[in-house]
């Protein structure tokens, strides 16, 4: 159940660090940020149809993040069931807010997923003032040019950060790949890398685009 | 000092339990914390009230018999065990509250004292390694790396007292269980029933109802022996490769 | 229920000091003739066998969980036997075996130091002041090796090595190195191993394991144990379960003295029970004292605290030599003030003596007035164990590597600070030597009740080694008793027996009667407050120094004290759910009973001799001395009834391999 979780944790990783390495390419321009867009559906194609990578890639993902909200809420649901009866009193001796974020940090993920999706990728609705019918570049620019939808996702950042900080070391962990106090130090660190890197690589486009250093235009 | 107690009473395991603020006077730093209740046990005898059962035997640290939730700490707030921790470590004026270890794989018999009976039967499914008596060969037979042996001592250091499974979030009892295959594990001698071991005792430990591990740490920082958190990922190691191996 | 009011002082005729009659010597111990090396395989090559088919139609109850009763129960259940185990703890890895700092002592001779199995033989003898049996020791020593091979077979992590091979140290003052440890926790390791034979036999059904149980009577039917009483702690349900034999292995009684080194529900009951109903108590007075404990802090203590001994080596032990110095802070006190009196006394041993002398020593300058600390009744109970030079000596890293855990232990418990200020120590109860009497095959006096580890008498006479009490109870546990209760048991299955049984019917009420009789009292005083008096009166009068006026006042006292109990004890609650103070209670009112009886042990050996100190026999510079001519026996006490007096049967003890000789260590 936990190797589920961590393995699918793990993909869910190795995603966001691609997906951020696209987002940058809004700094190249709107025209190599829809190229980029393009490219994705075009991927192996003619072997694959349009899309058809990008498809798969999808089905994989929504596969993990069952896996991953299910063991999530499976593992919730047991630790309930392990003490029913509270403590009146409960001190955390070391416990970090990471930690504990883990849970409602990860419900507030999913939320702000759907939100995620259906603003850039199924429904694709405007709340900016550009016209970017048809065209993902613009329509990224026009979005972040509205300050409360930066501060959604920049909020929304933090605790994808602290989520991936306890996430990514928990993991290892998980797999017995932190078996002595050396590893363990490479794991904790290994988790600030990727925690720092996926959250400053993910704000820099909103926040470029809000203090107007990308325009649409 | 004076201190305020609130203390968990309940008079079976099928009743309702609840807190009950027992104020007590003219306690010495140099009293254990048991000493302390053992003093007002004394005087709830004089009065006619039935004493707070807690459990202790050794009271030297050793033996893991006792376990309180002290102020929301498992031992209190020092790392040890409860019988260990001393009245000096509480300044007067305190409120000071005592529950029992709270996890369904260890439910309430009477007041403070709970029935441990699953950590023995984790045990049961796979602690130990089979050497009938008199079968064993001679000890020098098999030498042990020292850091290997050191390494199985730090685990086999764990006194079963439960506070591990108290202090976490999960009620997850990990980390017992991860010094036990550690200690075994560490050794020539526990190879060959490494595997089932890890599996069986796994096995059972979640159908004892314990919780899962989410690698917070509360338990390391509660675990008065100081059994670090590797142990666990030493458990999930040895899972993974018995999983993989199709045990 | 005890209501005996005979006093000392008007003796009863026939009565030996008015308090013991004496009966018929024990002439069979059961141990093979023959050259003593080759005593324990005779007696093994004719025990009798029984067929692995018959086995599983045999039944054994084994009472404690410790070295001895754990180590027992998980070897029968290999063998195939049903065996029931039962502990009053919440699982069987509490026993107090767990709390064994030091070692276990095997003669390997891994070291080439000249050990051999005569040598630790020898040494065992000598250190029992020569008032154990040759036999029995001898297969101590025997079998000590295959003990060390066991529990690393089970995965003990003994101190290794850097080459991987097993470490050893000398320990108590023994010039070859024959201790294995783990750190200082080698008791907890070992009963982990036997704890974890014992689980997997308890999976393997094998062994049904009864946990948080007391035992409280023996059944004896026609003459043979044949079972137990014990009370179900969580439920107070009074349970009957009956067996081919039972064996009690049940620890030492040195809790009689309230304060001890002992867990706090350590306990005489189980064998005490079977004493009432014929076993014989062997040498009750011999009781060890250790002299490096955390001292009495005040009088809500609850239990002493042990320090390993090992802290001699390098701490000097010193009182002031003025009572007036006694307040101050010992850094203040010059160097020409202190009185480093063993040193002083036994200048070439100095502060290694052995345990006994080191701790009447240290109960003479406290009583002279010049103890340290704080005052407990009339008297500073405390000497300083100083450290200062080992400090300037080794630097503090190498005194920190050495006793760091010792050290920590000490001020976590005290407050103050060992590195700066002096420690301070008092000698507490450790180890009872004297327990019930056992023959060769460790069978007591009653047939098919077998009594193994601290709970019996054998093997450490008059005084016991260091790193030997684990040794011994591993060696009843896993090698010892497997194979003389083999003997016994292969004469059965005996008759079956039901529950309705006279004997057990009769066994059962008594039970019932005892329990309700606690809790219909109702008097003024709290168990505890009993025992506490009990145990200062056995302190006082029946510790470190024992003289006739003494012992027969503290008799007389305990018999009034006993009196009260039944009269005026208060216990609350109800029978039928977890009741601490009622479980406390029986075990108080059997040491009421048992604290006389050591009194009168002690009383009727009027010579010194291990832990067991007369004052009216002493050499003229105040040591220790025997009187082999008269008194190189093992007292065997037979219950005399409720109302009656104690009957003395010896047991001559022969020494045909070790010469006899007076200990000295001037």
């Amino acid at each position: 159940m936990k190797m589920l979780m961590a393995g699918s944790g793990a993909l869910f990783v190795f995603y966001v660090l691609v997906h951020m390495y696209g987002n940058l390419k809004i700094f190249a321009g709107v025209d190599a940020f829809n190229e980029y867009a393009e490219h994705l559906r075009t991927l192996f194609t003619p072997f694959l149809p349009y899309a058809g990578f990008l498809w798969l890639f999808r089905v994989l993902l929504i596969a993990a993040l069952v896996a991953h909200a299910w063991s999530a809420f499976y593992l919730w649901s047991r630790a309930r069931s392990a003490r029913t009866t509270r403590y009146v009193a409960k001190a955390a001796a070391r416990a970090t807010v990471k930690s504990k974020m883990m849970r409602w940090g990860g419900v507030a993920l999913l939320l702000f997923l759907v939100w995620h999706l259906l603003q850039f990728t199924i429904v694709k609705f405007n709340v900016g003032s550009l016209p970017a019918e048809g065209n993902p570049g613009l329509l990224v620019i026009s979005s972040f040019q509205v300050w409360w939808v930066v501060l959604i996702y920049l909020l929304a950042l933090v605790a994808l950060g602290l989520h991936l900080y306890h996430g990514v070391w928990s993991a290892t962990q998980t797999l017995g790949w932190a078996g002595n106090a050396a590893a363990r130090r490479r794991a904790k660190t290994l988790g600030t890398v990727i925690a720092l890197v996926t959250s400053v690589g993910f704000a820099l486009p909103p926040l470029a685009i809000l203090f107007g250093l990308v325009k649409g235009s | 000092m004076n201190l305020t107690l609130k203390i968990w009473r309940q008079s079976g395991p099928k009743a309702k339990g609840e807190m009950v603020t027992y104020p007590v006077t003219d306690i010495s730093e140099d009293m254990s914390f048991l000493e302390m209740l053992d003093v007002l046990n004394e005087q709830l005898n004089a009065r006619g009230e039935e004493p707070i059962a807690f459990d202790s035997d050794c009271r030297e640290g050793i033996c893991g018999m006792c376990g309180l939730m002290i102020s929301g700490k498992a031992h209190g707030p020092e790392v040890t065990t409860t019988c260990q921790l001393h009245m000096r470590s509480f300044s007067d004026g305190d409120e000071i509250t005592i529950e029992p270890w709270r996890a369904d794989a260890f439910p309430v018999i009477k007041d403070l004292v709970v029935d441990r009976g699953s950590f023995d039967r984790i045990i049961q499914a796979g602690g130990f390694i089979s050497a009938n008596t008199g079968s064993a060969p001679e000890a020098h037979s098999v030498p042990v790396p020292k850091p290997k042996a050191d390494r199985a001592f730090m685990a086999a250091a764990c006194i079963g007292c439960g506070a591990c499974v108290a202090a976490c979030p999960n009620a997850s009892g990990m980390l017992f269980m991860g010094a036990k295959i550690t200690h075994l594990g560490e050794l020539p001698q526990g190879q060959p029933e490494r595997d089932a071991r890890v599996v069986n005792m796994v096995t059972q430990h979640d159908h004892e109802g314990f919780g899962g591990c989410t690698n917070i740490g509360e338990c390391s920082s509660a675990c008065p022996k100081e059994i670090p958190l590797d142990v666990i990922n030493q458990l999930n190691k040895d899972l993974r490769g018995a999983l993989m191996r199709g045990e | 229920m005890t209501t005996t009011s005979t006093t000392p002082s008007s003796p009863v005729p026939g009565l030996v000091h008015g308090v013991y009659a004496e009966g018929e010597p024990i002439r069979d111990t059961k141990a093979p003739a023959g050259p003593i090396d080759r005593r324990w395989n005779t007696r093994k090559f004719e025990a009798s066998l029984v067929n692995p088919a018959n086995r599983r139609k045999l039944s054994v109850i084994i009472v404690g969980t410790g070295l001895a009763g754990g180590a027992a129960a998980a070897t029968l259940g290999e063998a195939g036997y049903q065996v029931k185990s039962f502990c009053y703890q919440d699982s069987p890895r509490r026993a107090h075996s767990i709390a064994a700092q030091g070692g276990i002592n095997a003669a390997k001779n891994y070291k080439e130091d000249g050990d051999s199995v005569y040598r630790l033989f020898y040494d065992t003898v000598k250190g029992g002041d020569y008032r154990s049996r040759e036999s029995n020791v001898y297969r101590l020593a025997e079998v000590s090796t295959n003990i060390i091979d066991q529990c690393v077979a089970q995965g003990v992590p003994f101190a290794r090595e850097y080459g991987g091979l097993l470490d050893n140290r000398s320990f108590g003052g023994v010039q070859v190195s024959r201790t294995f440890y783990a750190r200082g926790q080698t008791g907890q390791q070992l009963l982990i191993g036997a704890y974890q034979a014992l689980e997997r036999q308890v999976a393997a059904g094998t062994v049904e394991m009864f946990s948080r149980h007391e035992m409280l009577e023996v059944v004896v039917v026609d003459g043979q144990a044949r079972g137990i009483i014990a009370r179900d702690l969580v439920t107070g349900e009074i349970e009957t379960h009956l067996a081919d034999a039972v064996v009690l292995a049940s620890g030492g009684y040195g809790n009689v003295f309230y304060l001890s080194t002992n867990a706090m529900g350590s306990n005489v009951t189980a064998t005490w029970r079977a004493h009432r109903k014929g076993a014989h108590f062997a040498n009750p007075c011999y009781t060890q004292i250790h002299p490096t404990c955390i001292p009495v802090a005040g009088e809500h203590q609850s239990k002493l605290t042990l320090m390993s001994e090992s802290l001699r080596n390098d701490g000097r032990i010193w009182v002031p030599k003025n009572a007036a110095d006694c307040e101050k802070d010992p850094r203040q006190i010059p160097e020409e003030d202190r009185d480093y009196y063993l040193e002083r006394i036994y200048p070439s041993f100095g502060n290694l003596v052995p345990r006994d002398i080191a701790s009447r020593q240290a109960k003479n300058v406290c009583d002279e007035g010049r103890g340290v600390g704080p005052k407990v009744g009339d008297f500073r109970r405390g000497v300083y164990l100083d450290f200062t030079d080992a400090l300037k000596r080794m630097s503090a890293e190498a005194v920190a590597e050495k006793y760091g855990n010792l050290l920590d232990m000490y001020q976590r418990i005290t407050g103050e600070n060992p590195y700066e200020v002096p420690m301070r120590i008092y000698p507490a109860v450790h180890y009872t030597m004297g327990g019930l009497w056992v023959d060769y095959d460790l069978q007591s006096s009653i047939p098919g009740l077998f009594v193994t580890g601290e709970a019996n008498f054998s093997d450490h006479g008059a005084n016991r080694l260091g790193a030997s009490a684990l040794m011994q109870g591993l060696a009843d546990g896993y090698f010892v008793l497997p194979h003389t209760i083999r003997d016994y048991l292969a004469k059965g299955p005996f008759p079956k027996l039901e529950e309705s049984h006279e004997a057990v019917v009769e066994a059962r009420a008594s039970v019932d009667a005892r329990v309700a009789k606690f809790l219909s009292i109702n008097g003024d005083r709290s168990v505890d407050s009993f025992h506490k008096e009990l145990g200062n009166i056995m302190w006082e009068f029946c510790g470190m120094e024992r003289s006739e006026e003494g012992l027969l006042k503290a008799i007389d006292l305990i018999r009034g004290l006993r009196d009260e109990f039944w009269r005026n004890v208060k216990v609350l609650g109800s029978a039928d759910t977890l009741n601490q103070s009622l479980e406390k209670a029986g075990r108080v009112a059997d040491f009421l009973e048992l604290g006389e009886l050591m009194c009168i042990d002690a009383l009727h050996r009027r010579e010194s001799c291990g832990g067991h100190f007369r004052a009216e026999s002493q050499t003229e510079d105040g040591e220790a001395l025997r009187h082999d001519d008269e008194y190189a026996y093992v007292a065997a006490w037979e219950w005399g009834g409720q109302d009656g007096a104690p009957v003395l049967h010896k047991e001559d003890l022969v020494y045909e391999f070790v010469e006899m000789k007076q200990r000295s260590y001037k």
